[in-house]
């Protein structure tokens, strides 16, 4: 599968780790709901870390589709909340 | 829904919505193809900004390093005037300076890291737009209508991902360098208003001008006491 991580482009990853993924993107929302703000950077530089580690950085001239988009790595609680509330925190394509 | 479907669906919303305001989809592989450059152009004016927002700290930074090497000097020439007060007083500035310093240390690492962000993402989105440059020209003198369609979405999707990839990544190196350059206009503020004056500015300052006085007193009582020698010998 293909995956994004904002900022730092496009990842080739095995579809083994899927449930993984799964796995910290559940606990994610959990922290997120206990506005746990520490236990939720942790857990996304887990799961970004898997990414990089385990995937491979696709070519940057390849255009294609991602399966995945992870938010930026750097993203706060806060911001996170505001991807659960709606779409503000990204760009409108004009 | 997690965080992670969330993010994927708020961006293809975006992307599909982008997609169908166009009739004729190889009218949307120039628009889109446009708005490409432009962003890359944006891009680089951001780098620009970044770059500038960063020299500018680094020179509030050298100047509070000389300023703590300057308190240094000013609380041992205090001392050995025996004037522990002062010395105190240049003491504790240098320690405010010192606190200063390594705020102003971290902001510049975290301006390099999104310099170094802002780059990494110029650099995937010209190799994208030079894909998308050749892929266009090809769909269109290649394709039917019908084929054309679907490889235009596939391609204007896709592309489409990293301009929302990058403008994110854009506004968020804004809204550092905004608050990176509050930040220096805060300092300079404090010079102005004189918190910090005798600290950042390069003239005299308090310290300076109270050990001159000392020093010019010293003089005056030694000339007083040689001119007195004088008179009455």
């Amino acid at each position: 599968m293909i995956v994004r991580i904002i900022g730092e482009g496009q990842f080739e990853l095995e579809s083994r780790y899927y449930d993984e993924l799964n796995a910290i993107d559940n606990r994610l929302v959990e922290f997120v709901a206990k506005e746990d703000e520490e236990a939720f950077k942790e857990e996304l530089k887990k799961l970004v870390d898997l990414i990089m580690e385990k995937g491979h950085p696709i070519d940057p001239s390849r255009i294609v589709e991602s399966d995945i988009i992870i938010p930026p790595p750097d993203i706060t609680l806060d911001e996170a909340k505001e991807i659960f509330r709606g779409e503000g925190l990204f760009p409108d394509l004009e | 829904m997690g965080l992670l479907s969330r993010t994927s669906t708020i961006i293809k919303a975006k992307i599909s919505r982008f997609l169908d305001r166009f009739e004729d989809p190889r009218e949307t592989l120039d628009y889109s193809y446009n708005k490409q450059v432009e962003l890359l152009n944006k891009v680089r004016r951001n780098i620009a900004s970044v770059v500038t927002a960063k020299k500018r700290l680094e020179m509030q930074l050298e100047k509070l390093r000389g300023n703590v090497e300057r308190l240094d000097e000013q609380a041992r020439e205090a001392v050995k005037l025996g004037r522990e007060d002062l010395a105190k007083i240049a003491l504790q500035r240098k320690y405010r300076t010192l606190s200063e310093i390594s705020l102003l240390e971290k902001q510049i690492d975290s301006l390099a890291r999104e310099q170094g962000r802002l780059e990494a993402a110029e650099k995937r989105l010209a190799a994208k737009i030079e894909s998308f440059r050749a892929y266009k020209e090809v769909i269109k003198a290649q394709y039917t209508a019908a084929e054309a369609q679907v490889k235009i979405t596939e391609a204007v999707t896709g592309i489409s991902e990293e301009m929302e990839d990058v403008g994110m990544t854009i506004r968020r190196a804004e809204d550092k360098t905004e608050e990176m350059k509050a930040r220096a206009l805060a300092l300079e503020e404090l010079v102005e208003k004189g918190t910090l004056t005798d600290v950042l500015t390069a003239g005299k300052d308090e310290i300076t001008r109270e050990l001159e006085k000392i020093t010019e007193e010293a003089k005056v009582e030694e000339e007083l006491e040689a001119i007195k020698r004088e008179v009455s010998g």
